[in-house]
C-alpha cells in the first residue's frame, strides 16, 4: 500500500500543520524532509485533511511546502538482547553510537550491535502450540537469562513449525517459524518492534501485589514500603534531595532490571550515573550495577517531544524484561518535565487550557501511565514486575498543583520531601507523617511483611509513626511555653520523637554502610528504638534530658556507621545499654 | 546574513501587535530572519501563506505598508579570536567603535551536547569570597544563579569573580543593563587589565526588550567556540535572566499563547533550560561555566521564575544583606553548590567539608538563640559564644568583601572553634581537631 504523503501547511515551534493526501492515524509517525534531512515526528491531532505533527527535533529552517511521508505506524522501539547497559535518548537513539560531540539533527542510530552472537538455546519445541509471549528459547545477556518470546504483537495461537538449534546467533538471524491458525508461516528473529504508547498485556493476570521491594532505605522499607509491582512517587521542591534518593533506590534497588528515565533534568546528574555505575557493585548480585540498568536520557535542552516519548520507551522496556519473569524497576525523574511537554504542545494546539494551563486530560494520561505497572502472572504461571517510582517537581514546592494532585491519585506510595527537613540537613528529608503507602493496608502484604519480617511489625511501625506524631505536637508546646514552661514529660516525649529521626529516619546515603541497610538490620535497629522509646526517663532539667538523648542517638549512630554484628556495632550497642542502666526504666 | 540572488520584497502587513507583523508571504522557513521596515525580525509562526514575525526592536512605526524582506537564515554570529576584548550589541554588532568581525559564520542557539559525551566537572574554580569558596565552592562546567533582591550588589559579586576566575575567556551577556551598569563592568574589565579575554554582548534599558532573547544565544556561541574548538575554560556571565524571562512572556503574550503560572509562557523551564545546559565540561578539556542573576521579587523564590531556574541550575547563591555585620553576605543556608563535593576534599584541603557543615552548623545554632532572644528567653552561655561568633563569622568569611585563598578561609574558621568554642561542642572529627584545632 502506498505511503500517505503530505506537506507542511504551518508552523510554530515544534508543532506543525501538515496537509495530507490519504488516511493518517492517531499517534502515527511521519518523517518531514527538511533539505533532504528526515525529521522525525508524530501525529497529534487530525482535523479534516489537515494534521498537526509535534516534531521531535528542532524545526528550524523548515518551510511551508516541505514533503511528509506517513509510515502507517505508531512510535515503537526495538526490544531484543542487548538493551541492558545501553544509554538511548528518548526515542531509543544510542547516544553511545553517535559521532561527534554535539547531537546532530536527524542522526538516527541503531538501538542494539546487530553483529554481536548470542548463545541462544531454544525452549519450545516444534509442535508447540504458542501464544504472543511465550518463550521460544533463551541467551544469556549478562548474568540474566534473556528470554527471546513470540512477538507481543502476534495475535491467536501458533504453532511451532521449526527452531533452530542451541548455538551463536546474531539478533537479526531468524530463529524459528510459527504457523498462524489460517496455516501461514512467520519467521521470527530475536528482536520485535512494539508502539511505546500501547501497554504490554500479553500475560495471564495482573493480581495484587503481594510483597515488598526493598530499597535498602529506611525511611521507605520500613515506615511506607513500596511493593513489588507497585507505584510511588517522590514530590518535592528543588534542592530537597529528590535525585540523591532516586540513584539510592537505584543502587539498591531489590530488582533484576533498572531503567532510568532522565527526563527533561540536568545533563550533569546523567554524567554522575555514566560516571560511578559502571564502578558500583550491585549489593544483591556482586556484579556491575550497569549490567542490570539502561538509561534513557532526554535531558531538559534535548527536544521537548522525545521527552515526552522518553517515559513510554522506558515503560515499554520495562514490560519486555517482565514477561521474561524478571522483577523490573523504573525510575523517572521528573514526570513534572514530561507534563510540562504535553503542556507546551497543547498550549501550541490552542486547546482550551485546565488548571494551570496544562492540558485538561493530564489526569487521565498520569493513571494510565501509573497502570502500566504491576505484578504480573505469565503464561506460564511464573511471576514478573515492574515497579514504578517517578519524582514530581511542584512549581514553587506547592503540592498543591495539578501534577502532584494528578499523580496523588495514580500512585499508590507517596514520599513527601520536606524543604523543612532538607534545610536542617535532615535527609533523606522524607515526610515521615504526611507520607504514606497504600500497600500497608492491604492484607496480603500485612501478613507477607508479619511473616518475613516480624510477627507484629506492622503494628510496630504504627507505633513508631504514632511516636513521632507525639513528639511534633510536644515540640510545639514546647516552642511556645518555652524550655521552662513545659513539664519534663513533653521534654521526653519529643526527644523519643528526636531518637526515631535520628537513629532511623536519618540514613546517610554518602556513607558506604549506612546507606544500605537491608530489612533484617531494619527490624534490628527499630525493635531496638522502640524499647527505649518503650522505657520511663527522668530528668532534673530538660538540658540533662537533652544531653542524654544526643548521648544516645550519637552511639545508635555510631552502630548504623558500623558493620552490621561487628566489634564496633556490638561495644557501640554495649555502650548504649550501659547509658540505658542509668537512667531508662 | 548570506544574500539570496533574487529576493522578494513584500509591502503588505496583515496585522500588527506591540511586537510582532504578519504578513502573507511564500517560502519562509522557520527561525528565519527578516528586516521589517529597516527593524530586524524572526519568524516565529507560519499558518498557510501567514507568516508571523517577532520583531526585536518594537513595531512602533512600522506601518502597514512597510517593506519586509526575508534574509533566509536564523540569526548568526561570526566567530574568530577576534571577538575577543570586544563589546557587541544584541545582534552582534560592535558598539565599541572597532571594526567588524571577521570569521566563520555560525548560526546561535545551536544543538545540545550529546549528554554522553559529556565529562564530570571536576575543575574547582576559586574566588576569594569565602561564602562562595568555602561554602558552596564552584566547579568548571557547571551553572549557578546569584538569586538576588534588586537593590543588592550582584553586578559588582559577579565582576569579582568573574575577574578573580583562573579561566581563559568571560564572557557577558548583559540583559537589560542599566547604561551606569554597563559603564561599570566596562570600567572594572578595563581597569583590572583583562579586556583581551573578555567579550561582552550587551542590551541596555535603552534598548527594546525583545532584542534581549538574542543575547544568551550570542553569549554562548561565541562561548561554544572557544570552548569546543579552542578547548579554552570560558565562564559565562549572564545578567539579568529575569529581564529575559519578561521578554519572552512579552513575546508570548502578543502571540495569545495561552499563560501559565506568574503569566510566564508554558515553556519557561525548556527555555531556561536550553540556555543553562550549554554548561559542559568537554572531553577535550574544554569548558563553559555559567553564573547567571536572577532578580527576585521581596525574596520570593516560589514565582515561576526563580523556581524554573532552580530546577535548572546546580544550585544557587543567596545574597543577603546581614543587620548583624553590616554587610551584604552570601546566606550559608539558603545557598547550594550542588557539584561542591566533587572537589571539596579532593582538590582542597582534607579538613574543607568538616569545617564547612561545622561553620554552617555553628552559625544555625546562633540564629536559635537570637530567635530565644527576641521571643524574650533568657540565654545560655552557649548562646551567647554563638551570637558573639555569629558575628565575627559572617563579617571575616560569608561576607562578600573578602578575598582570601581557600587554605586561609580553613585556618579562620578553626581560628573562630578554637576562639569560641570546645573541641567536643563543635563535633568535629577527632583526627581533624587533633591537626588544626587552634587553642586560644
Amino acid at each position: 500500500m502506498a505511503k500517505t504523503k503530505g506537506i507542511v501547511t504551518g508552523i510554530v515551534s515544534n508543532l506543525v500543520t501538515v496537509q495530507v493526501d490519504g488516511p493518517v492515524a492517531e499517534n502515527e509517525l511521519c518523517y518531514i524532509s527538511l533539505d533532504g534531512t528526515p525529521l522525525m515526528a508524530e501525529v497529534i491531532k487530525v482535523s479534516g485533511k489537515n494534521a498537526s505533527v509535534q516534531v521531535f527535533e528542532s524545526t528550524r529552517g523548515l518551510k511551508n511546502g516541505d514533503t511528509v511521508e506517513f509510515e502507517g505506524k505508531m512510535l515503537e522501539i526495538t526490544l531484543g538482547p542487548g538493551l541492558l547497559k545501553g544509554v538511548y535518548d528518548g526515542l531509543q537513539n544510542d547516544l553511545t553510537s553517535m559521532k561527534g560531540v554535539f547531537l546532530k539533527r536527524g542522526e538516527y542510530t541503531d538501538p542494539l550491535d546487530r553483529e554481536k552472537l548470542w548463545d541462544f538455546k531454544p525452549i519450545a519445541k516444534p509442535g508447540d502450540k504458542v501464544i504472543a509471549a511465550d518463550w521460544l528459547g533463551e541467551v544469556m545477556e549478562g548474568w540474566l537469562p534473556h528470554k527471546i518470546m513470540v512477538p507481543f504483537s502476534f495475535k491467536g495461537e501458533y504453532t511451532v513449525k521449526s527452531i533452530v538449534a542451541e548455538g551463536q546467533y546474531n539478533v537479526d538471524k531468524q530463529i524459528a517459524v510459527l504457523t498462524n491458525s489460517d496455516g501461514e508461516d512467520v519467521p521470527v528473529t530475536m528482536t520485535q518492534k512494539w508502539p511505546v504508547k500501547v501497554a504490554v498485556k500479553a500475560y495471564k493476570e495482573k493480581p495484587r501485589p503481594d510483597k515488598i521491594m526493598e530499597t535498602g532505605v529506611r525511611v521507605i522499607d520500613s515506615f511506607n514500603p513500596i511493593a513489588e509491582g507497585g507505584t510511588g512517587f517522590i514530590p518535592g521542591p528543588f534542592g530537597c534531595g529528590k535525585t540523591v534518593l532516586q540513584h539510592a533506590i537505584a543502587k539498591q534497588g531489590e530488582a533484576d532490571v533498572i531503567v532510568m528515565a532522565a527526563c527533561g533534568e540536568r545533563a550533569n546528574e546523567v554524567v554522575e550515573i555514566f560516571t560511578e555505575f559502571p564502578e558500583l557493585i550491585d549489593p544483591h548480585t556482586g556484579r556491575h550495577l550497569m549490567e542490570r540498568t539502561t538509561i534513557i536520557c532526554n535531558t531538559s535542552n534535548m527536544p521537548v517531544a522525545a521527552r515526552e516519548a522518553s517515559v513510554y520507551t522506558a515503560m515499554t522496556i520495562c514490560e519486555y524484561y517482565r514477561a521474561m519473569g524478571l522483577r523490573c524497576l523504573l525510575l523517572a525523574d521528573s514526570t513534572s518535565r514530561w507534563a510540562q511537554a504535553l503542556r507546551e504542545m497543547s498550549n501550541r494546539m490552542e486547546e482550551l487550557p485546565g488548571a494551570d494551563a496544562f492540558p485538561v486530560d493530564l489526569s487521565a494520561i498520569i493513571s494510565n501511565f501509573y497502570a502500566r505497572a504491576g505484578m504480573v502472572i505469565l503464561n506460564n504461571g511464573q511471576r514478573g514486575a515492574v515497579t514504578f517510582i517517578g519524582t514530581v517537581s511542584p512549581a514553587g514546592g506547592n503540592l498543591k498543583e495539578p501534577v502532584t494532585e494528578s499523580t496523588k491519585k495514580a500512585a499508590r506510595c507517596f514520599y513527601a520531601l520536606e524543604q523543612n527537613r532538607a534545610d536542617q540537613k535532615r535527609y533523606p528529608a522524607v515526610n515521615p507523617i504526611d507520607s504514606y503507602s497504600k500497600y500497608l493496608e492491604y492484607p496480603e502484604i500485612a501478613e507477607y511483611l508479619n511473616k518475613t519480617v516480624e510477627d507484629g511489625w506492622v503494628d510496630k511501625i504504627t507505633t513508631a509513626k504514632n511516636i513521632i506524631r507525639r513528639g511534633r505536637d510536644a515540640s510545639e508546646q514546647i516552642n511556645i511555653l518555652g524550655d521552662d514552661g513545659v513539664p519534663m514529660s513533653y521534654h521526653v516525649t519529643f526527644w523519643k520523637s528526636e531518637l526515631i529521626d535520628f537513629c532511623f529516619l536519618q540514613q546517610d546515603g554518602f556513607d558506604p554502610i549506612d546507606s544500605l541497610c537491608p530489612i533484617e538490620r531494619q527490624k534490628y535497629m527499630l525493635l531496638l528504638i522502640l524499647d527505649i522509646c518503650d522505657k520511663d526517663f527522668d530528668f532534673e532539667d530538660y538540658e540533662k534530658c537533652r544531653d542524654y538523648f544526643k548521648n544516645m542517638i550519637n552511639l545508635i549512630k555510631q552502630m548504623n556507621y558500623s558493620e552490621f554484628q561487628s566489634e564496633s556495632f556490638v561495644s557501640y550497642q554495649n555502650q548504649l545499654q550501659k547509658l540505658l542502666e542509668e537512667n531508662g526504666k | 546574513m548570506a544574500n539570496k540572488a533574487y529576493q522578494r520584497v513584500y509591502t503588505q502587513l496583515e496585522a500588527i501587535t506591540k511586537a510582532t507583523v504578519s504578513l502573507k508571504a511564500k517560502g519562509v522557513s522557520n527561525d528565519e530572519l527578516a528586516v521589517v521596515h529597516g527593524k530586524l525580525a524572526q519568524v516565529v509562526r507560519t499558518k498557510g501563506d501567514m507568516v508571523t514575525l517577532q520583531v526585536f526592536s518594537g513595531t512602533e512605526g512600522i506601518p502597514t505598508n512597510a517593506e519586509v524582506q526575508f534574509l533566509g537564515a536564523p540569526p548568526t554570529l561570526k566567530v574568530s579570536d577576534q571577538l575577543a576584548g570586544r563589546f557587541f550589541d544584541a545582534y552582534g554588532h560592535p558598539i565599541d567603535g572597532g571594526p567588524e568581525v571577521e570569521g566563520e559564520e555560525r548560526q546561535i542557539g545551536g544543538p545540545s551536547v550529546n549528554p554522553y559525551k559529556r565529562r564530570q566537572p571536576s575543575e574547582l574554580i576559586p574566588t576569594g569570597i569565602a561564602g562562595i569558596d568555602l561554602n558552596n565552592t564552584l566547579v568548571s562546567g557547571q551553572k549557578i544563579p546569584f538569586f538576588a533582591d534588586p537593590d543588592q550588589p550582584y553586578n559588582q559579586v559577579m565582576a569579582d569573580v568573574a575577574l578573580r576566575a583562573d579561566v581563559d575567556k568571560i564572557i557577558l551577556g548583559g540583559m537589560g543593563l542599566s547604561n551606569d551598569d554597563y559603564l561599570f563592568f566596562r570600567h572594572s574589565f578595563e581597569s583590572a587589565g583583562a579586556l583581551e579575554k573578555i567579550i561582552s554582548f550587551v542590551n541596555t534599558t535603552e534598548e527594546p526588550p525583545v532584542e534581549r532573547l538574542l543575547i544568551p544565544d550570542m553569549a554562548l556561541t561565541a562561548a561554544e567556540y572557544f570552548a569546543a574548538d579552542k578547548n579554552e575554560k570560558v565562564l559565562v556571565l549572564l545578567t539579568d535572566m529575569t529581564l529575559y524571562a519578561d521578554a519572552l512572556s512579552i513575546v508570548s503574550n502578543r502571540m495569545d499563547q495561552i499563560p501559565s503560572k506568574d503569566s510566564m509562557p508554558g515553556s519557561l523551564y525548556s527555555d531556561l533550560a536550553k540556555i543553562y545546559e550549554k554548561a559542559v565540561q568537554l572531553p577535550t578539556g574544554g569548558s563553559i561555566t555559567i553564573i547567571a542573576v536572577t532578580t527576585l521579587n521581596d525574596g520570593d523564590i516560589t514565582h515561576a521564575i526563580p523556581d524554573n531556574t532552580g530546577y535548572i541550575t546546580e544550585g544557587q547563591l543567596y545574597l543577603r544583606a546581614d543587620p548583624d555585620s553590616g554587610k551584604v553576605i552570601i546566606d550559608p543556608f539558603r545557598s547550594l553548590s550542588r557539584l561542591k563535593q566533587l572537589v571539596q576534599n579532593k582538590k582542597t584541603r582534607e579538613d574543607h567539608s568538616q569545617v564547612m557543615n561545622t561553620g554552617v552548623r555553628l552559625y544555625a545554632d546562633a540564629q536559635n538563640a537570637k530567635t530565644k532572644l527576641e521571643n524574650g528567653f533568657d540565654l545560655s552561655d552557649y548562646d551567647h559564644r554563638c551570637l558573639a561568633y555569629a558575628k565575627e563569622y559572617a563579617t571575616r568569611l560569608l561576607s562578600i568583601d573578602v578575598n582570601i585563598k581557600i587554605d586561609e578561609m580553613l585556618d579562620t574558621a578553626w581560628e573562630l572553634f578554637g576562639k569560641y568554642f570546645t573541641k567536643a561542642e563543635t563535633g568535629i572529627k577527632e583526627a581533624l581537631a587533633q591537626k588544626y584545632w587552634k587553642e586560644q
